[in-house]
């Protein structure tokens, strides 16, 4: 065995707090290191070529590469040594920039425990057994969960890149948030209109299958296979026969049930098509509110309609789709009112969120595009509107900037103003963020040209006083509290994760972070992949985002799909647990603790039963191997011999 | 719940200018059967001024109690005052959380405190300990007529990392109890707005101008009367409504009674016992207002009655009118 | 206000000093305006809080020790309660006020006056005996008619007394008082 040590300086990055020509002198020593040296940038390509030649000079057959975290680049020096001819597992790398030079400053130190993690390195290499990646079929077909306006975008680029694709919508009609939104900032487009044709476009779609109020029920398999099974749950109404002519819900006499396109700003029907433009456009009762359901009569809706729809017996159906990849776009929710007390949010009907408002200033919403109070229905001429609310606020749990609301305020604003040319409106901020293209002019115009009044400072109180709704902030540019009367008070509600997003990621085994979204493999290079393979994230699941990112992220998970279908065979990763059928004694510990599912029984000739592992299906955790009470489930690259050559290394003293 | 004693502390006010807090508090506690015992020779807890000195010196002023209160082998000392309760909570927090600052402090008493009191409002004590049903339960009277709005002040539920007790946004611990014992209660917007504290003395006109706001809030909110759970808010809204009357050019007439004379008129005890009389602005009419249930609901019964009879009257006078007209037409 | 050279007048030590003593972080404060909007008392501030924040950030002890601000806070915990950013902010206030009294620095002299009064009264019964505290303070404040309006109302209720109450443990409570400033002397 011939052990090539290379100890990389990365500029002063390491070779500032590690003595690096030391390190390699010390190597030189080690039983089996046939060559050590050290190199300012083992990852540039002279490095890399460094190692080649090295190995083909000094006929090394196993390469150990001190440096960053495997993370960053044991990938690029598995695929520099496989060009000089070996397994791409005879590759160690030993991390003394992460864990050794970046912690401490302290030189003799840092340079003794290099030392001792490369000799680590070394032992283990020596422990290396050649791996080989096998080959499986990828299904070509993708899954698309969430149809919103990422989801939408992600799944019409697959279906036009030639891809079969399914989309599962929650809610009876694709659209998301994007659909519930009058005009859209900055160029004030009018929402449905931009984002109809693509609704339609999906509906219509030869490839795309689309199913509407659906949810996911469970995953099982692996990239390439997964089975998909998907709860279509009972809208008491046969879609195949419906026509969404609406005279159910003309007639339909339970009218006070909760309206959730409207987020609640006015009732609606228990049997309902939740806005005109929906897709599909067919009827959907509530049995919460339904007389039907609740007292068991009625059925109004099933006499009236002309096509026999109705079916109260109606159960829900578990249907399966078998795709190869799986784009997340589930997109996000809005923290409750009942979080601000001290602003009477949820006692007072005329303060409402920035959903609601935004479903009284659209013409198809309830009031027809008529801004009233909810509480009167009289025309308020002095609205208010407040930012952050729930945002950048610890105390309640949200440290962070919901993106958008800035921007949106700032439209409202303007159309409110279009709508009642006698209004005042009131903006309180604590800053303004508008980074986008026409942004910053864009909140500009809504105080330039359209008389908003922006208030620098925090509102502190709002309460009732006669028909008024009495606004207590602050001017912190002035250094004086102010007080607004107003007719109709508007909050920014914090984005939050969307409900059941935390349920989601464990039935598709991806992270998500305190606040329930969704994490990207890397912040900055990778944002729309995740640490499982096959599953890709899109939109605001991601984090809180606007439309022209979300549209961004939809087409670029659907780029990562089509390359991922590039190929008509995967490679797996040979990094697996393995069973020794000899010493398995059948007691299947390790199937009850695989996260993944990836164990199985197998029944040898003889009747015995052992462990067996699906290997397509298995991640490499480990969890397995520290379970068997035998030891005969190994973790392939991570044994116990291997291991413990590395605890033996540090031990020699 | 009968059998727990607990120590009752009444704070220097409850002994002079808020004397009728003491009386009717004793009083209701008597009526549901809570057993209190005052602290021996308790001194005065701090209250605000000591805070404005030094936080270990309050700590300590406020803790010679809770060591006496320790002493008489309760955990728990109920409390009528707010100011003295923060003084309390915020000892026994510090000294419970941090303990080089509870020997710091035991240094400078005589007799170390332990840490095994918790402080509470007579408030939180009956909404929590009594309930409302037994609260509910001794009601013999009732005041019809009478709208109050519950004021709770500010510290009685803020910071809430020290009060640990009901809303500090919105409180209804009062509201509950007022309920519970059949008086109406306002909805009240300003029921946690500062009434100007201890600048009673010295800033007098700020304290006007803030007792001002809170006085014809209640008045929008539809109120005839105001309830408090603190002798300062009293008498800076009771006291001082004269002043605020002179300061504000106001003409305010509003009776400030404590939510333990309210519930204790409803239980039928006798206004003198309440404290009734100490109210500066009288509340006579409210006392004159008292009538037994079983004569509220007699005298109910016997008007809804007259109201029936009236209206089949006047049914049977128009189909009269109607029949004669029909007869004079043909 | 002149124009502040912030490389001589910011007074770090100061920062550090009021952070340790109030337990608060006063960079995390983001000058919302918050407790400046529910302040009740901002009307008659100098520097409303949030002004006095931004003070303390930027290391202006004169300014905040001789101002009034400090001594007109009513610690009634508004802000403390509706801080985003969860600071403590009446401690702060109150931690200020405790500095500007340790240096004699007090601004709003009727108030130190009455909370001193209150004091003395304290120390030398046990407890707050009310008639003797308020003229003790409406003699030495030379506001000598001070509340007489009221006077009438409480002496006919019997709700104020003509003599004070001992208690037996005077001595304990004055001694609270003495070991205190023993302790305080000692560490400066």
């Amino acid at each position: 065995m011939r052990v090539g040590v290379f100890i990389c300086h990365c500029g002063s990055n390491i070779a500032g707090t590690i003595d690096v020509a030391q390190a390699a002198a010390e190597l030189r020593k080690v039983p089996g290191v046939a060559f050590a040296t050290n190199y300012m940038y083992t990852c540039s390509e002279p490095g890399q070529d460094e190692i080649k030649q090295a190995i083909q000079r000094e006929k090394l057959d196993r390469i150990v590469v001190a440096a960053c975290s495997p993370r960053m680049h044991e990938l690029t020096f598995r695929r520099t040594i496989e060009k000089a001819g070996l397994n791409r597992y005879f590759l160690e790398m030993a991390n003394i920039r992460e864990h050794i030079s970046w912690v401490g400053l302290d030189k003799e130190a840092n340079t003794n425990k290099a030392i001792d993690a490369i000799k680590m390195a070394v032992a283990k290499v020596m422990q290396n057994k050649p791996l080989y990646s096998s080959s499986f079929k990828v299904n070509k077909r993708v899954l698309v969960i969430g149809g919103g306006v990422a989801g939408m975008q992600a799944a019409l680029d697959c279906g036009d890149g030639g891809l079969e694709v399914v989309l599962v919508e929650k809610s009876p009609s694709v659209g998301g948030m994007m659909a519930r939104l009058d005009k859209t900032f900055p160029t004030i487009d009018c929402s449905i209109c931009i984002l109809g044709p693509k609704m339609v476009d999906v509906a219509q779609h030869d490839k795309i299958k689309l199913y509407a109020y659906s949810e996911i029920e469970d995953i099982k398999g692996y990239v390439g296979n997964y089975q998909v099974r998907i709860r279509r749950k009972a809208t008491y109404v046969d879609w195949t026969k419906c026509t969404g002519c609406g005279l159910c819900m003309e007639k339909c006499p339970s009218k006070n049930s909760y309206d959730y396109f409207n987020f609640g700003v006015a009732p609606t029907k228990a049997i309902n098509i939740p806005f005109p433009q929906a897709i599909p456009k067919k009827a959907k009762i509530d049995p919460d509110f339904c007389r039907q359901f609740t007292k068991g009569k009625c059925g109004v809706c099933a006499k009236i309609c002309p096509t026999g729809a109705i079916n109260y017996e109606m159960q829900d159906e578990i249907v399966t789709e078998d795709v190869g990849a799986i784009v997340v776009a589930s997109g996000y929710g809005l923290i409750d009112m009942d979080k601000f007390p001290e602003y009477g949010a949820g006692r007072y009907p005329d303060v409402i969120s920035g959903i609601q408002y935004e479903r009284l200033l659209n013409a198809s919403g309830p009031t027809e595009g008529h801004i009233v109070r909810p509480s009167d229905h009289t025309e308020p001429k002095t609205i208010v509107f407040v930012s952050c609310a729930g945002s950048r606020d610890k105390s309640l749990g949200i440290p962070y900037c919901s993106n958008f609301c800035c921007m949106y305020i700032a439209k409202q604003a303007i159309l409110t103003k279009d709508h009642i040319p006698d209004s005042q409106s009131y903006v309180f901020y604590m800053d303004i963020r508008s980074p986008g293209k026409g942004y910053d002019e864009f909140t500009r115009r809504a105080q330039e040209d359209y008389g908003a009044k922006y208030v620098r400072g925090r509102v502190s109180r709002i309460y009732p006083k006669g028909k008024k709704m009495v606004v207590v902030g602050a001017d912190t540019l002035l250094g004086t509290q102010v007080e607004v009367e107003a007719d109709l008070v508007v909050l920014a509600t914090a984005v939050t994760a969307a409900p059941g997003a935390a349920q989601l990621a464990e039935k598709l085994h991806i992270s998500y972070d305190t606040f329930g979204f969704y994490v990207e493999s890397h912040p900055k290079l990778r944002p729309v992949e995740t640490n499982t393979s096959g599953v890709y994230l899109a939109g605001a699941a991601q984090g809180p985002k606007d439309i022209p990112a979300s549209v961004g992220q939809g087409s670029a998970a659907a780029a990562k799909v089509l390359a991922l279908f590039s190929k008509d065979m995967l490679e797996s990763d040979p990094a697996v647990a393995k069973v020794n059928e000899n010493t398995c004694v059948g007691c299947l510990k390790c199937k009850l603790t695989c996260p993944f599912g990836a164990i199985q029984e197998k029944e040898l000739r003889g009747g015995r039963v052992v462990a067996n592992v699906i290997e397509t299906v298995c991640a490499g955790c480990g969890v397995c191997t520290s379970t068997c009470p035998c030891g005969a489930i190994q973790l392939s690259h991570f044994t116990d011999n291997q291991l413990l050559a590395e605890v033996n290394a540090i031990c020699q003293k | 719940m009968a059998e727990k004693e607990y120590a009752y502390y009444a704070g220097c006010s409850l002994e002079g200018t808020a004397v009728e807090y003491d009386m009717s508090m004793r009083q209701v506690f008597k009526a549901l059967g809570v057993k209190i015992r005052e602290p021996e020779d308790w001194s005065c807890c701090g209250s605000t001024p000591a805070h404005t000195v030094d936080h270990l010196f309050a700590a300590a002023l406020a803790a010679r109690n809770l060591t006496i209160i320790e002493k008489m082998g309760t955990d728990t000392v109920t409390v009528p005052c707010p100011s003295c309760l923060s003084a309390f909570k915020r000892a026994h927090l510090s000294m419970t959380a941090d303990e080089s600052f509870k020997n710091e402090v035991n240094e400078l008493l005589d007799e170390p405190y332990g840490g095994g009191v918790i402080p509470k409002s007579t408030l939180q004590i009956m909404i929590e300990d009594v309930g409302l049903d037994a609260v509910a339960s001794k009601v013999t009277h009732a005041l019809p007529g009478l709208v109050v709005a519950p004021y709770y002040g500010c510290i009685l539920t803020r910071p809430p990392e020290i009060a640990q007790f009901d809303d500090p946004e919105n409180p209804m611990s009062m509201d509950k109890i007022l309920q519970a014992v059949g008086v109406k209660v306002a909805d009240y917007a300003f029921k946690m707005e500062c009434c100007g504290a201890a600048f009673g003395v010295p800033k007098k006109d700020m304290v006007n101008r803030l007792t001002y706001r809170v006085l014809s809030m209640a008045l929008d909110a539809g109120a005839n009367c105001i309830a408090v759970a603190c002798p300062l808010c009293q008498q800076n809204l009771d006291l001082r409504q004269s002043q605020v009357n002179s300061t504000m050019g106001a003409s305010f007439n509003i009776p400030i009674l404590y939510f333990s004379q309210i519930v204790g008129l409803t239980y039928g005890l006798s206004p003198k016992e309440l404290g009734m009389d100490k109210l500066v602005v009288s509340a006579d009419e409210v006392v004159r207002s008292r009538i037994a249930v079983e004569e509220l609901e007699k005298k109910e019964a016997e008007t809804r009655a007259e109201a029936v009879a009236k209206a089949a009257e006047k049914e049977k006078k128009a189909k009269a009118k109607e029949d004669n007209t029909k007869t004079e037409e043909t | 206000m002149d124009t502040l050279n912030l490389t001589k007048s910011m007074d770090l030590n100061f920062i550090e000093q009021v952070s340790r003593e109030s337990g608060q972080n006063p960079s995390l404060c983001y000058q919302c305006g918050n407790c400046t909007a529910g302040c009740p008392y901002t009307h008659y501030f100098d520097y409303p809080v949030s002004q006095i924040m931004r003070l303390l950030q930027a290391g202006q002890r004169n300014i905040i020790l001789t101002s009034k601000a400090i001594w007109l806070c009513a610690t009634c915990e508004t802000c403390t309660t509706r801080c985003p950013c969860e600071i403590d902010v009446a401690m702060i206030m109150d931690t200020l006020r405790i500095i500007a009294r340790r240096e004699n620095k007090v601004s709003e002299k009727d108030i130190k006056l009455f909370y001193d009064s209150f004091l003395d009264s304290m120390k030398e019964h046990g407890r707050l005996f009310e008639m003797g505290t308020l003229l003790a303070y409406n003699l030495k404040s030379g506001h000598y008619f001070a509340d007489a309006d009221l006077g009438p109302k409480v002496l006919e209720k019997g709700k104020i007394h003509f003599f004070p109450k001992n208690i037996k443990g005077k001595d304990q409570v004055a001694k609270i008082f003495t070991r205190f400033q023993e302790k305080a002397k000692k560490h400066g």
